[in-house]
């Protein structure tokens, strides 16, 4: 019989430590649905969405009650629209209605894809789709938007970088009676992983299958409660966050199999990350005090998220026969219930953050900042994140939000997971207007020589 | 042999392990084996079954069991034993 302890260390951790499975999200090429006449495409992406995650949601809860792990989220990423805009032309919102329409038939929660990959430069349909993600994201709910501007073999398309400042503050200003949403659901990344579940970020690579399927798995709550047992040092701290990774990753593996065979659709990968919720007893920050900060945002957080990244992906890795996405510890302010209390009384701060974005997956996220942040400073806070993932060769990316309308010491609340959070305070007394205006490319740095 | 977990976890009362095996026999589940204690006033159990004769889908079975909890103020889980398989052996 299976070992009495070990079935307790499961059920423990579903019930009181938040185990879940964050995520089974549904790869989708949109290629062969590009179409000369906008409404038929429109129309060709809503079938080919409804036909292939028609069964998405019901698998997911079928595998939820057979397992008795809960799976969050149920959702669905697509080929960049922007490719489908080059063929079509038109206006791109009509793709983010069809979305949303899909959305709506098969009851996942979001859509990746509204995405445009432009870090050598625009081609057709990207400067059209990326100038209309303010009203696209205005105008439907479960959307998601992306767009690379930078990756360590091409640089940074500091143009892209100067747009999107303006979008990113465009987009909240869209959404200020909705406490900006819009823009939590925009992320500009540099080195974007074409395999990535987790949203606002997902879309569905060009050199993806036609459709797949992919796992985030997560449990910050899991890992803090192991480490609260653990009175070694930090080598002991490191051995205990790898066994929790292990387990929770085999977890993700063992759900992704069943929900690629009962769909018959091929498996793609888990992607190994500590994702938080507001939840309490769901938090990273947490597990980074468990280790022995005070609060995190203190001198050694990003020391100790390093440990914790590295653990995490080393354990996993072995739990899983094909790893990818974004795989490392996420650091989302607003949804994560230690950062949140740890911005609210000033430890967290933003230079703080983007230290720790060079240790971690991904970058700022869900950061809430004054809502007078002018667009150039807004580039210069995506340019300054994408140089960190171009640099050292892993993603980075950014989503903040502008608080229309609110200064330091309030705060927005977007409600579900993703959270609320106070306005931080941004750096105005100085500009980087001219730098930002310079346009043009940084060009690629020499790591990116590497055949 | 298709074979499921069933935890129980909840306040100690009459007849808990009564009330549970009568819904796997109602179900054409059979128990495979069974460990119980009480810590305190805290009841645990937890019961190793067969389903792969049940007149139910995994999930109905599941669906009862966990109404069952509900009524009783118990935790009561049904999960596939894969799950623990995976997680704890290489």
């Amino acid at each position: 019989m299976i070992n009495l302890n070990d079935i307790m260390e499961t059920v423990t951790m579903i019930s009181q430590e938040n185990l879940d499975i964050r995520t089974i999200t549904m790869g989708i090429s949109l290629l062969d649905c590009a179409d000369s006449d906008i409404e038929k495409s429109c129309e060709k992406v809503y079938e080919k969405i409804t036909k292939k995650a028609g069964n998405l949601v019901k698998v997911g809860e079928e595998i939820e009650r057979e397992y008795g792990i809960p799976i969050i989220n149920k959702r669905v990423s697509v080929t960049p629209i922007s490719m489908l805009v080059a063929v079509s032309g038109g206006d791109p919102v009509k793709y983010a209605k069809t979305l949303q329409r899909a959305a709506e038939a098969t009851g996942v929660n979001f859509i990746g894809g509204y995405s445009a990959l432009v870090h050598k430069g625009f081609s057709a349909g990207d400067e059209e789709l990326i100038k209309s993600i303010p009203e696209a994201l205005a105008v439907t709910e479960n959307v998601c938007s992306s767009v690379n501007i930078g990756s360590t073999k091409s640089g940074i398309n500091m143009d892209a970088v100067r747009i999107l400042g303006e979008v990113v503050k465009e987009t909240a200003l869209k959404t200020a009676d909705k406490d900006c949403i819009g823009a939590a659901k925009l992320v500009v990344f540099c080195n974007a992983p074409e395999d990535n579940p987790f949203m606002a970020g997902a879309f569905h690579g060009v050199g993806e299958p036609d459709c797949v399927i992919n796992v985030g798995v997560s449990g910050p709550g899991v890992v803090a409660a192991a480490l609260k047992k653990c009175k070694g040092d930090l080598g002991e701290v490191a051995e205990v966050i790898k066994r929790t990774a292990f387990k929770i990753t085999r977890m993700g593996q063992l759900v992704g199999t069943q929900a690629s065979k009962r769909l018959g659709v091929p498996f793609g990968i888990v992607d190994l990350s500590l994702a938080p919720t507001p939840a309490v007893g769901d938090s990273v920050a947490r597990i980074l005090e468990e280790m022995g900060l005070d609060v995190c945002g203190t001198h050694g957080t990003t020391a100790a998220l390093a440990l914790l990244n590295d653990a995490v992906k080393k354990g996993g890795v072995m739990a899983s026969s094909s790893v990818g996405g974004l795989s490392g510890a996420f650091i989302p302010v607003s949804e994560d219930a230690g950062m949140i209390a740890a911005a609210r009384s000033g430890d967290l701060k933003i230079e703080k953050l983007e230290a720790m974005t060079a240790v971690c997956s991904v970058g700022l996220d869900m950061i809430v900042i004054p809502g007078d942040t002018p667009a150039e400073v807004i580039s210069a806070i995506i340019a300054d994140e994408a140089a960190i993932g171009m640099v050292n060769s892993k993603t980075t990316a950014v989503r903040v939000i502008p608080a229309i309308g609110k200064r330091e010491g309030e705060e927005l609340n977007f409600g579900g997971l993703l959270g609320e959070g106070p306005v931080m305070p941004v750096n105005l007394k100085s500009s980087p207007k001219k730098f930002i205006d310079r346009g043009g490319r940084i060009p690629a740095p020499l790591q990116s020589l590497k055949n | 042999m298709k074979k499921t977990v069933i935890t129980v976890i909840g306040k100690d009362n009459f007849g808990i392990i009564a009330k549970t095996s009568a819904i796997c026999a109602e179900c054409n589940v059979n128990i495979v084996d069974i460990t119980q204690s009480v810590l305190g006033d805290m009841f645990v159990m937890v019961m190793l079954a067969d389903i792969s004769a049940a007149n139910c889908s995994f999930g109905e079975f599941s669906d009862k069991m966990r109404a069952f909890g509900k009524k009783e103020s118990l935790d009561v889980r049904v999960m596939h034993e894969d799950i623990f398989n995976s997680m704890h052996r290489i």
